[in-house]
């Protein structure tokens, strides 16, 4: 089975799977909560004499998880004031506008048969040129910020451009090269922030200056919250993308590729162009993610600026089913799981890592089967029409 | 083993595609089944097979009850299925395709795969089929690997075997001896179902015939009535088999192939000097047994064709070296010849397959937004003309029958504004009302004054259709005769005997 067919398949099939997934994988985190918890260590001592004693222990601990789970994520109940109360769905929303956006790039490429892993480096990219809009120069907030944020999504769609081309003449694989690029990225981030390009002057550190105030995105809801002007950016560019994918001709060649070259090919579409074409788009949606880290989030250029958003949003792509708006009610699902292991390991000492695992296994749900039948070149157990 | 379906009803949705279906396959028998593109046949076989759960009806085999819930299922209680689209993996070796699904194990469940060979052997004798149980299966021609379909069938011990439209993708010769194979298999006791569109095929081998139409029995016929009669009776009025067309109009010769010439990857010349002209309002057909460098012309007048010298014309404008979509511009119509990997999209609806080449102009596209609602105004034409037989425009391509997709293709092609028409086995399992559908609009192609070229593997369609038929041996024209030129004439060319 080739890679196509693969990506393919393991993005198939209906909405019923990622709910699913994303249930079981709750209930497996459940599972592993329970089994960490010391005090149901404890109580399994004993369980045969007070077999009570283990299973309050247990339901004790899985709920106070994942209540702690839900109050650091959408609503904290327990707060003091209003603000403090609502806060919880904000910073979930905040994580969420990265990784949806870097989603949206990813899913724009799966659609298309590319298997473009290549979020994390985009979102540097993107990050890198909006960065260095935002300190370079003061220009008026109405200029400056535009001009920041498109320098992102220029950044992003020539990095994810770049491999398209290197694809389209080279037939190199995407996958490889996007892996490759994302350590070029890194190293190259890592680099210019420890010379005069970015590096804040006076600084040991490999940290730039803030942005300057003109070149950010204005925060929504105030000063007490983190969310920003990134969250409007990445709502419309889940109805953009939509529209491209659905709408317009291009999307339409984009989907024709993904599902069948050689029929695209039949009908004339220009592969190695739309190749190039899909990974700029695709880097380009991950450029803003990183723009909006920098010019929203962060304020200033960081190593870590990309954190992992960009290999969430290849499960997020997954889990969303490359639907635009199935890729943003998975961001929101892992901007909460992100905002909320914070309070759930303060709170009630379960590690984050389990948020991790939680992710991990819905990827496994959900790409396991088709995987493992690649793997073990089994044919698909279906119908085919004659 | 005595087959019986009784009342057997399926539905997809609320579309009834089997509607209380009664059928009786004794032993040593082949029943044929025949019914129009989209009657029911496929789906009716795969409930049998149990790939699909009936909806009513039960199946019986030998007076028994049969409960399938998989494919596992029907091969254990003695059914072989051959589908037209095999199912077979191309990187496992015959052997290992053949076991794939009941592997023989060894102790400790170690593959015998030794055991496989020997009864692979086994059964390629008793057919005197020559097939050697190491090679790999994606090396093999479609005609070898529907032999490896048959083996693997009756390696499952079967007694009721399937074939669903066996000889569509077979070469005249290969049909020839698929039907020795039957007649074989009848005479050792197993019940035959066999599809075909082809009503030759059944007048020559069927013992019995069951006629569908519209997912309902509509009759019994005998092999001894005549073609037409079985025809009217699968599409329920009468149908004229043979082409009519008026003396072509002849215009100049707006289309020219000179000195093709093509390698494969493999180095190997697979177009050998090819030169001819079409003119407008003339038919020219290819004939010759597939794989003789038809596909290969085809993909070079599209442009995807690698490695190929020479010059390709249309008005005088050069057709060699132009990507895909400006050959298409130029007003290149092509039906491909593999409809399922080139023609279309099986993931999209029809209406979007019905844009596939034109998606990015009026009245599809403006600018880049695509037009809807135009789109859908334009499909729904397009199926009441073609007479697609779908549950709706936004059924996917992959939920039609063979035949529906095969006019979703036609359709396209046909609709756009053409200088040339080029179409490569354009009536590939279709249904005798859906061919003279097709032969209709192929005609009135031509007498609509353009050149146009069709690549037929059939030599009834290739001298009923043609006004010159040429015929390709080996990536050579052998010869370019009149269409009334004798079928054995025709059939020696063909084989590549030239005077
Ligand atoms: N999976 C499916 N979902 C929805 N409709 C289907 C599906 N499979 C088949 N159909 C519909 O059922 C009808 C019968 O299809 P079937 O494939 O059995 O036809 P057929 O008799 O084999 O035709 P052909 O000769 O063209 O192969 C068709 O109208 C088809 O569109
Ligand atoms: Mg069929």
């Amino acid at each position: 089975m080739n890679q196509q067919k693969l990506i393919r398949e393991i993005f198939s099939g209906n909405a019923v799977i990622p709910i699913f997934a994303v249930l079981a994988s709750f209930i497996f985190g459940g599972i592993l909560i329970a089994f960490a918890n010391e005090e149901v260590q404890e109580a399994s001592g004993y369980f045969f004499a007070r077999p009570m004693d283990t299973i309050t222990a247990v339901l004790n601990s899985v709920f106070g998880a994942y209540d702690a789970l839900f109050r650091g994520s959408i609503f904290n109940y327990q707060a003091a004031t209003p603000q403090a109360m609502i806060k919880p769905i904000t910073e979930t929303l905040a994580f969420a506008t990265p990784i949806t956006l870097a989603g949206l790039g990813l899913a724009v490429g799966f659609r298309s048969g590319l298997f473009n892993i290549g979020g994390q480096g985009q979102i540097i990219f993107g990050a890198m040129f909006a960065g260095y809009v935002g300190l370079s120069f003061e220009a008026p907030f109405l200029i400056h910020m535009p001009m920041a944020v498109l320098a992102g999504l220029i950044g992003g769609a020539l990095w994810g451009g770049l491999v398209g081309l290197l694809k389209a003449t080279t037939g190199a694989n995407e996958v490889v090269v996007t892996i490759m690029f994302n350590y070029i990225a890194l190293l190259l981030l890592t680099y210019l922030l420890k010379t005069p390009v970015f590096q804040a002057p006076n600084q040991v550190n490999p940290i730039s200056s803030p942005v300057a105030e003109s070149s950010r995105l204005p925060g929504i809801l105030g000063d007490g919250f983190r969310l920003h002007f990134g969250l409007i950016i990445m709502l419309a560019m889940v109805f953009v993308v939509w529209w491209l994918l659905y709408r317009s001709s291009i999307g339409f060649q984009f989907r024709a590729l993904g599902f069948n070259p050689n029929a695209a090919r039949t009908a004339g579409v220009n592969i190695p162009l739309t190749y190039v074409l899909v990974m700029a788009v695709s880097g380009a949606l991950a450029g803003l993610a990183g723009a909006s880290q920098v010019l929203g989030a962060d304020k200033q250029l960081t190593v870590g600026i990309s954190a992992t958003f960009g290999i969430d949003a290849i499960t997020v792509a997954l889990l969303g089913r490359n639907n635009p708006f199935g890729v943003l009610a998975a961001g929101i699902l892992f901007g909460g799981l992100r905002s909320g292991a914070v309070l759930m390991q303060a709170n009630q000492g379960v590690p984050v890592d389990i948020v991790l695992v939680v992710q991990s296994t819905i990827v496994l749900f959900i790409a396991a089967p088709p995987l493992v039948r690649a793997l073990f070149r089994l044919p698909k157990p279906k119908a085919v029409q004659a | 083993m005595r087959l019986e379906l009784k009342q057997i009803t399926k539905k997809f949705g609320d579309f009834t595609a089997n509607d209380k279906i009664d059928l009786v396959a004794e032993a040593g028998q082949i029943h044929c089944l025949l019914g129009e593109n989209g009657a029911g046949k496929s789906t009716l076989m795969n409930v049998l097979y149990g790939l699909y759960q009936a909806d009513g009806g039960e199946i019986l085999l030998d007076g028994q009850v049969q409960n399938f819930s998989g494919p596992g299922d029907a091969m254990a209680a003695g059914i072989g299925m051959v589908h037209q689209h095999f199912m077979l993996v191309p990187v496992f070796t015959v052997a290992e395709n053949v076991i794939l699904g009941h592997e023989p194990t060894k102790a400790l469940g170690f593959l015998d795969i030794q055991a496989a060979r020997e009864r692979v052997r086994e059964i390629s004798s008793r057919f005197g089929f020559d097939i050697d149980p190491d090679a790999i299966v994606g090396d093999l021609s479609v005609g070898v690997q529907q032999r490896v379909e048959i083996i693997k069938a009756l390696l499952g011990d079967a007694k009721v075997l399937i074939f669903d439209e066996p000889t569509a993708v077979l070469t005249p010769q290969e049909t020839d001896e698929l039907m020795g194979i039957m007649r074989q298999l009848r005479d050792e006791g197993k019940s035959i179902v066999f599809i075909t569109h082809k009503l030759r095929e059944v007048r020559e081998v069927a013992d019995k015939i069951t006629v569908i139409r519209l997912g309902k029995v509509v009759g019994e016929a005998s092999p001894t009535d005549s073609s037409e009669h079985l025809a009217s009776m699968m599409v329920g009025r009468e149908v004229d088999l043979s082409v009519h067309k008026n003396p072509a109009n002849l215009g100049e010769a707006s289309f020219k192939v000179n000195n093709l010439t093509a390698f494969n990857s493999a180095g190997s010349k697979v177009l050998d000097d090819v030169s001819f002209e079409i003119q407008k309002g003339e038919i020219f057909v290819i004939a010759g047994v597939q794989g003789n460098g038809q596909t290969e012309l085809a993909e070079a007048i599209l442009g995807i064709q690698e490695r190929v010298t020479g010059s390709i014309t249309l008005e005088g404008k050069e057709l060699l070296g132009k990507s895909v979509k400006k050959v298409l511009d130029s007003g290149v119509g092509f039906v491909p010849e593999d409809r399922t990997e080139d023609g279309l999209v099986a993931d999209f609806t029809i209406a979007e397959n019905l844009m596939l080449d034109r998606s990015d102009r009026p009245p599809f596209a403006r600018g880049v937004q695509l037009q809807l609602k135009k789109l859908h105004q334009f499909a729904e034409e397009k199926l009441k003309q073609f007479d697609i037989r779908a549950q709706s425009i936004f059924s996917k391509a992959k939920q039609l029958s063979g035949g529906n997709q095969q006019k979703v293709v036609l359709a396209r092609e046909l609709s756009r504004d053409l200088k040339v028409l080029v179409a490569s086995q354009p009536t590939r399992g279709l249904d005798v009302g859906s061919i003279e559908f097709v032969h209709e609009q192929i005609v009135a192609a031509r007498d609509g004054g353009i050149p146009v070229l069709i690549v037929a593997t059939e030599l009834d369609e290739a001298t009923q259709l043609g006004d010159r038929v040429a015929v390709m041996y080996k990536g050579k024209i052998v010869g370019i005769v009149s269409p009334d030129t004798p079928r054995e004439e025709l059939g020696k060319l063909m084989a590549g005997v030239t005077k």
